[in-house]
């Protein structure tokens, strides 16, 4: 037998002769199972099945909801204040409108918006930031630079300058919020990427000469992804955050269209009187916020344990 | 031995919270100012048994069962306080990393005097400097008032692992235990750090407990060595049983000579272990060192082991105390008379040993020029291939700075067709700066690369793609020059697929191949850098460099991160490649290593080459100061 040197967990069975058919399945059957224990691995760890449980729960409730809702957001169905009756478990808000409705109706285009921007932040600041590491010299100052500006700026103000300059186009609050999450994005994906740079694998890559965006995707950002995505899940909490802000400041979706942040804003007058109007819209958001955070935590700390143990 | 040992270890076990035994059954006894090393590859629960005569175990793990005991005081059974109080006073620990063992923090002085404030409080004012004066000349370390003030920062790995020992033996402990304290320095510092060692034990008269993957760093220390392998002691001996007066492994059954070693794994551990003063093959154990979970029941070394029967399969060996000084767990130990029941397998037993007499009985030359074994013509072979051609690959006059710091000066080196050449020196030499310029890495480079005769360009930006495939560099450290996120395929196939432009059925085919010439089973193409073992990490390595069939193998240290026997099996692939016609350039810190494979040998010494030539002419006969200390360091004297 010619000479091995290494250990594999399977390494007293391969001293046995005639064991090759027996090991090539029991391989592939590893294989097979491998692909799939991926998902599985982040499930069993129970902090991601919570996070996961209460973001898919409110996550539904805004896609599914408008489909359930009995009432249409601007139907006035009740008296101002009313307190919950038969029929309308939350009550009715300032207008008479029914609070659960609204609710179901109004999480839509806060999730929608908050993801989108949380995403774009992603993909642009991701690619800025490796970019800025990859090209080095003047073009990383120069992006570190400008990142920096931007951090300084107060997020919120910037947003609203620039909804009411601009007006309130939900692409546009997209884009904002967005440009405001750039900067710690772009900050992260340029450290991330100069450790990985470092190397030696990289450096291999550089030797043979593979083409640059060969090293970047193929080498360089599978080594990324993980703290990104973490990154990802502590930005969409972040822009849940400033999304409601913006609505509540009457900046974001315009009455009578239904929306959790607005719904906080219309009804605190009447808070003492008919707390369910804004309690409830309140507790959503904190949800969600707080659902994908755990979520992002969990499977960030399930990647590392996943890879310390083979 | 003694009537009353000063340590006594019975019976230890220690295991895995999870369940599998770390170490298990090892009976140790040690003499008052006795030093015993501890041998054993990674793996093997040296560590793990070392600490635990400290009463430690790592987190993860407990120590389940047995005794230890150090001069009649029980430790295992001492509650805290009393434990933190013997800690130290009784006996002391030195740990491998010298860097992360120092508080970065504190000053050296104020680190030794808090040993003292806690160990020997009596001591007060010009006490305290006067002893710690005392331990820091004792370790080797300048005197005086400005050395104290300074921080571990500020000292060189050498004297920080001085400062680890002085540290350890401040408190006039009765027992150290030191925990591969010089892997991480160069050969001469590590003789110099093993000389004080050695002094102190001496001086003090100290027992040691001195833990090593290599058995060549204890043979210039120890009285007794223990050899581990899968959390047992397989064989304890006097180092004389192990190495012979001139240095050399002995072999068994030479009229008039110790009786050797007599466990297989001992056996394979010398057969691989390379040697500065005699040119041999290295050979590897086949097999795999088991996992922790994965040791077979009775005896562990079984499935490697060539004289292995049922027995062994069933009953763990026990150490055989009737041998005295000499004890061995084996069931079919080597070199002792035979029994009558043995099997076809002790047949072979006895050919491996009259193979390894005639092997190990050329003459040996003892520092002086060699006297050549006739009968050798491996090595007749070998000697100066493509004589009288122009070099493949020669560098002129190479210098390289990094910022205004000048690593290279003017060195000039000419790798011959076909020639394994090794390039020597110790840490800052520049070895692997130059090896790092003739692969292309770029830098501030000044000097001339030709390649067949034609220029060649120092930044390999600048190269055409031809000359980046045929000159290939290997990296240093297995765990980082592969990508975690691929598997092996895609690791081999992308170069193949640059490079050849192959389809990706093709590329694959070529991966299987190169897998098969590293001697990797193909199941590996799926696996993840993650799965493999450090051998075959480096073997996946090498492959990804064989895929661009180079002409120029740049090998940057390959083997010092891997154990004795994967590196003698790595070695063993590189000579068989250099037959098919592979230059090789074998960075190295080791000589014995470039005794057993190198052709021509260039030493490197502060950025200048100081001495180059034919390998055994060199080792047989320094021309330089520093190359014979290098060699003396080697050998394990000072």
């Amino acid at each position: 037998m010619r000479a091995r040197d290494d250990g594999t967990p399977h390494a007293a069975q391969e001293n046995l002769p005639d064991d090759g058919r027996v090991r090539q399945e029991r391989v592939s059957g590893d294989r097979v199972r491998g692909s799939l224990t991926g998902a599985h691995r982040f499930l069993r760890d129970r902090q991601v099945r919570a996070g996961a449980l209460v973001t898919a729960l409110v996550v539904l409730v805004a896609v599914l909801g408008p489909l359930a809702a009995p009432y249409a957001a601007d139907e006035l169905v009740g008296l101002a204040y009313g307190a919950p009756a038969p029929g309308a478990p939350l009550g009715y808000d300032y207008l008479g409108a029914d609070v659960l409705s609204r609710m179901l109706l109004g999480g839509r285009s806060i999730v929608l918006t908050t993801v989108c921007a949380a995403v774009l932040a992603l993909l642009a600041g991701g690619s800025i930031g490796m970019l800025a590491a990859w090209t080095g010299r003047f073009a990383d100052r120069a992006v570190l630079w400008c990142a920096d500006v931007l951090l300084a700026f107060p997020h919120l103000i910037l947003v609203l300058l620039a909804v009411a300059m601009l007006g309130r186009s939900r692409w546009l609050i997209v884009a904002t919020v967005a440009i405001t999450l750039l900067p710690g994005t772009v900050r992260l994906a340029r450290s991330l990427t100069l450790g990985v740079m470092g190397q030696e694998y990289v450096e291999a890559a550089r030797l043979m000469g593979y083409p640059r965006r060969r090293i970047l995707f193929r080498e360089i950002l599978p080594n990324i992804t993980t703290p990104l995505l973490v990154h990802l899940g502590a930005m969409l909490t972040w822009s849940a955050g400033l999304i409601a802000a913006m609505s509540f400041l009457g900046y974001g979706v315009a009455a009578p269209a239904a929306d959790w942040g607005l719904m906080i804003d219309e009804n605190r007058g009447g808070l003492r009187v008919q707390p369910w109007a804004v309690l409830g819209p309140v507790v959503l958001i904190a949800l969600f916020a707080l659902g994908v955070n755990t979520l992002a935590e969990g499977l960030g700390r399930a990647a590392a344990r996943a890879e310390e143990e083979p | 031995m003694t009537a009353r040992p000063l340590l006594r270890v019975e019976g230890l076990r220690v295991a895995l919270d999870s369940g599998p035994d770390i170490v298990s059954g090892v009976d140790l006894t040690l003499a008052p100012g006795e030093i015993l090393g501890l041998v054993g590859e990674s793996g093997s629960g040296k560590t793990t048994l070392a600490t635990a005569i400290l009463g430690h175990a790592r987190p993860g793990a407990r120590i389940v069962a047995g005794s230890v005991s150090v001069n009649g005081v029980d430790i295992l059974g001492l509650p805290p306080r009393e434990l933190r109080r013997a800690r130290g006073k009784l006996v002391s620990y030195v740990a491998q990393d010298p860097a992360t063992a120092l508080n970065p923090a504190l000053r050296i002085g104020t680190q030794l005097a808090e040993m003292l404030a806690v160990h020997r409080p009596d001591l007060r004012g010009a006490a305290v400097a006067g002893e710690i004066d005392g331990a820091l000349r004792a370790a080797g370390l300048p005197p005086g008032e400005d050395f104290p003030r300074r921080y571990p920062h500020q000292l060189s790995g050498g004297q920080q692992q001085r400062v680890l020992i002085a540290l350890a033996f401040l408190p006039r402990p009765r027992l150290v235990v030191l925990d591969e304290p010089t892997t991480a320095l160069d050969v001469t510092t590590q003789a110099r750090v093993l000389a004080s060692v050695r002094g102190l034990c001496r001086d003090q008269g100290v027992a040691a407990v001195y833990v090593s993957h290599d058995l060549g760093v204890v043979r210039g220390l120890a009285d007794r060595v223990a050899v581990m392998y899968a959390g047992r002691v397989v064989e304890t001996a006097a180092l004389g049983t192990f190495f012979s007066p001139g240095h050399a492994p002995l072999a068994n059954g030479v009229p008039g000579r110790p009786a050797g070693p007599r466990h297989p794994y001992t056996h394979g551990l010398l057969a691989a272990s390379p040697d500065v003063d005699a040119r041999r093959t290295l050979r590897p154990i086949p097999g795999h060192a088991p996992h922790l979970g994965g040791r077979p029941a009775g005896c562990a070394f079984a499935p490697r082991c060539a004289h292995a029967t049922a027995i062994c399969e069933t009953e763990v060996p026990v150490p055989d105390v009737a041998g005295g000084e000499h004890q061995v767990a084996c069931h079919h130990p080597l070199g002792g008379p035979p029994g009558p029941e043995e099997p076809s397998a002790r047949e072979e037993a006895t050919e491996d040993a009259t193979e390894d007499v005639r092997r190990e009985n050329r003459p040996i030359p003892d520092r002086g020029p060699s006297t050549r074994a006739p009968e050798d013509t491996r090595r007749e072979e070998r000697s100066r291939p493509g004589a009288g051609r122009e070099p493949l690959l020669r560098a002129s006059r190479i210098s390289f700075s990094y910022g205004a710091r000048q690593v290279l000066h003017d060195v000039s080196l000419d790798l011959t067709e076909g020639a394994f050449h090794a390039l020597v020196g110790e840490s800052g030499s520049g070895k692997t700066t130059l090896a790092r310029v003739l692969s292309g890495f770029g830098g501030q480079v000044t000097g001339e690369l030709t390649h067949d005769g034609a220029p060649l360009a120092v930044s390999g930006a600048d190269r055409p793609a031809e000359l980046r495939r045929r000159l290939q560099y290997v990296f240093q450290n297995p765990y980082r020059a592969l990508n975690p996120r691929q598997t092996v395929a895609e690791i081999l196939g992308t170069p193949i697929r640059h490079f050849f432009g192959a389809s990706r059925d093709e590329a694959r085919q070529r991966a299987l191949d190169a897998l098969d010439r590293v001697a990797l089973r193909p199941e590996i193409a799926r696996r993840r850098p993650r799965e493999l073992s450090g051998g075959e990490r480096q073997r996946v390595a090498i492959a990804r460099s064989l895929v661009c069939e180079p002409r120029v193998l740049i090998c940057d240290e390959i083997t010092s991160a891997l154990d004795v026997s994967v590196q003698a099996a790595i070695l063993e692939l590189l000579t068989g490649l250099r037959r098919d016609g592979l230059t090789v350039l074998f960075v190295t810190h080791d000589l014995g290593v470039v005794r057993a494979v190198a052709d021509e040998v260039s030493v490197l010494r502060g950025g200048r080459l100081v001495e180059h030539g034919p390998a055994d002419a060199v080792l047989d006969a320094p021309g330089e100061t520093y190359t014979r200390s290098l060699i003396a360091a080697a050998r394990g004297r000072s």
